[in-house]
């Protein structure tokens, strides 16, 4: 481990100065992905920069019909807030399906959005990796590579975005607040993260020293007919193989409107706007459903361990789409799928 | 272990980090204690303040065991630096008990026998406090979803379970 120097930002302009004079800092938030990664050698920041006590913590509507979260907000309280359970429980089923309840305790709004990947030989330094040692090679490709990613790699990389809530957040189109020296700007979710491309050392378009200061939800919550599905090793506290975040707008049997989005299979939440204009004007069925899945996972391929997901995502996604049409959204608890 | 990266990094601290004073209150009392900054919450406590109730089993957030309560929230102590929880209630398996009194969920581990080696217990018991106030599960089913932070290696689960449910009825 790198040792380290720890100091406390006092506000958002504060974390802005300190993160731009020393290039080899980092933020804390939650701890939960920083504090695993140093103890691995994966990261070795020489100062650390608490923002965990930034005024970051509430859960606003917004004038335009939808609602603020502040990025200090813990993804537990997130999850359970009046307004995201009621009208965004697609977000709230996806926070819950991830990790503990001890690490969703500590975890934040933001720092879930830049969390990094689980690729196994990103976290075992003595192997080649270029998201942790760019140009060093990707040892997964030809590894072991059951948990990586079918669609939108490089040669260079092929590791997911791990992230549950952040598959609910793109299905929901929210955005991203930021704030840097020059100023504050907003990301939608879907330029947020980027695909591994020749630089995979960049996981977002999020600047080094930029804050995400909130995340803003659109009006539209889809709280009638959606669900989120996670299919992993086990049935709680493991990482997504394949996790689909289905929303629709029903007109009796005719869909009105669709958002679909899947994790566990790409860099960032995978998503196509074809797949979901196919689905609108449609009667919510089975047919309807295999052509969009089909759309969203065209060009998928597999890399030997993980050739399975291909099948596993097109199933996840009819069964997921289905449960969203009928309002039975998959249960957290009992855990049967239906 | 020697890592190719290891050393290099090393190199790039320009000058030794300094320890840090904190205060915490653990189990109602103050203490006063200095850090590095890369002491965790568990580390201060089992090896700082010699409360090692709370157990090390993997250290990167994975089994639960090092599970303590911060002002009143459970959360894994490892993966927190002791220096960003300045000022806070920590309570550990050693405060829950109260005049020589066992915790309620203390004794319903010993009456439905919720454990074998007892390595995870501390961190289920405090896990198990915060389920409780939290005030989210009630059925067998959700105590199971909202306890699966916390592993157990002898597989006690269904009489922790148990536990748990008589911890809920008498409280
Ligand atoms: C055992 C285990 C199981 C897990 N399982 C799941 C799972 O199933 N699903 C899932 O989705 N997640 C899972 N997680 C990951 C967890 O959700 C993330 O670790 C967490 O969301 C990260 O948030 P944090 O606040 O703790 O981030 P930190 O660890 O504090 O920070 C992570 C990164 O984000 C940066 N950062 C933090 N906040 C900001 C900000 N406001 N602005 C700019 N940069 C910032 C930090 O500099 C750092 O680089 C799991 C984690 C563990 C340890
Ligand atoms: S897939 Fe990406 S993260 Fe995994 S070894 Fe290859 S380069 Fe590294
Ligand atoms: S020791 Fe903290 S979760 Fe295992
Ligand atoms: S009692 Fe042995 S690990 Fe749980």
């Amino acid at each position: 481990m790198t040792p380290f120097q720890y100091a406390r930002a006092n506000d958002v302009a504060d974390a802005i100065k300190q993160i731009a004079t020393d290039p080899s800092a980092k933020f804390i938030a939650g701890g939960t992905n920083l504090i695993d990664l140093i103890k691995y050698d994966v990261e070795g920041p020489t100062r650390l920069i608490d923002i965990s006590h930034l005024p970051l913590r509430s859960v606003e509507p917004t004038a335009a019909g939808g609602v603020l979260i502040g990025a200090m907000v813990p993804n537990t309280d997130l999850a359970y807030h009046p307004l995201i359970e009621q009208r965004y429980p697609l977000l709230a089923r996806a926070i819950m399906s991830g990790a503990s309840q001890q690490l969703r305790n500590m975890a934040s709004t933001g720092g879930n959005l830049v969390q990094r990947t689980r690729c196994f030989y990103f976290y075992d330094t003595t192997t080649p990796c270029n998201k942790r040692e760019p140009g060093s090679g990707c040892s997964a490709i030809d590894g072991v590579n059951r948990i990586n990613a079918i669609l939108g790699t490089s040669e260079a990389c092929i590791a997911t975005h791990p992230s549950d809530m952040c598959v609910a957040l793109a299905a929901l189109e929210a955005a991203v607040h930021v704030a840097g020296p020059a100023g504050t700007r907003t990301i939608a979710l879907a330029d947020f993260h980027r695909l591994p491309g020749n630089t995979p050392q960049r996981d977002t378009n999020l600047e080094p020293d930029e804050i995400i200061t909130a995340i803003e939800l659109p009006s539209k919550g889809f709280s009638a007919n959606y669900s989120y599905l996670k299919i992993r090793d086990r049935l709680s506290y493991a990482f997504a193989l394949v996790s689909v975040a289905a929303a629709l707008e029903l007109d009796g049997d005719t869909i009105k409107d669709a958002r679909l989005a899947l994790g566990g299979v790409a860099h960032k939440p995978w998503r196509s706007s074809a797949a979901e204009t196919v689905l609108r004007g449609e009667r919510a069925d089975a047919s309807a459903f295999a052509r969009a899945a089909d759309i969203l996972l065209h060009g998928a391929k597999g890399y030997g361990h993980n050739n399975f997901k291909i099948g596993l995502a097109r199933r996840a996604i009819m069964r997921t789409l289905g449960q969203a049409a009928r309002g039975t959204p998959q249960s957290n608890s009992d855990k049967k799928i239906r | 272990m020697a890592r190719s990266g290891t050393a290099r990094r090393v190199t790039r601290a320009a000058t030794v980090p300094e320890k840090i004073p904190i205060r915490l209150t653990v189990n109602g009392s103050q203490m006063e204690l200095t850090v590095a900054p890369w002491t965790t919450l568990l580390d201060a406590l089992r090896d700082h303040l010699d409360l090692t109730g709370t157990k090390k089993g993997c250290d990167h957030g994975q089994c639960g065991a090092c599970t303590v309560l911060v002002d009143g929230r459970r959360i894994n102590s490892c993966l927190t630096l002791a220096v960003m929880k300045e000022g806070a209630e920590i309570t550990t398996i050693e405060g829950l008990a109260r005049d020589g009194e066992l915790h309620p969920l203390q004794q319903a581990f010993i009456d439905q026998d919720a454990f074998q080696c007892g390595y995870c217990t501390s961190g289920q018991i405090c896990s198990a406090a915060g389920l409780i106030a939290e005030g989210k599960a009630r059925t067998p089913d959700e105590i199971r979803e909202l306890m699966s932070g916390n592993i157990c290696r002898c597989g006690a689960y269904p009489n922790i379970v148990a536990a748990i449910l008589q911890a809920m009825e008498r409280s």
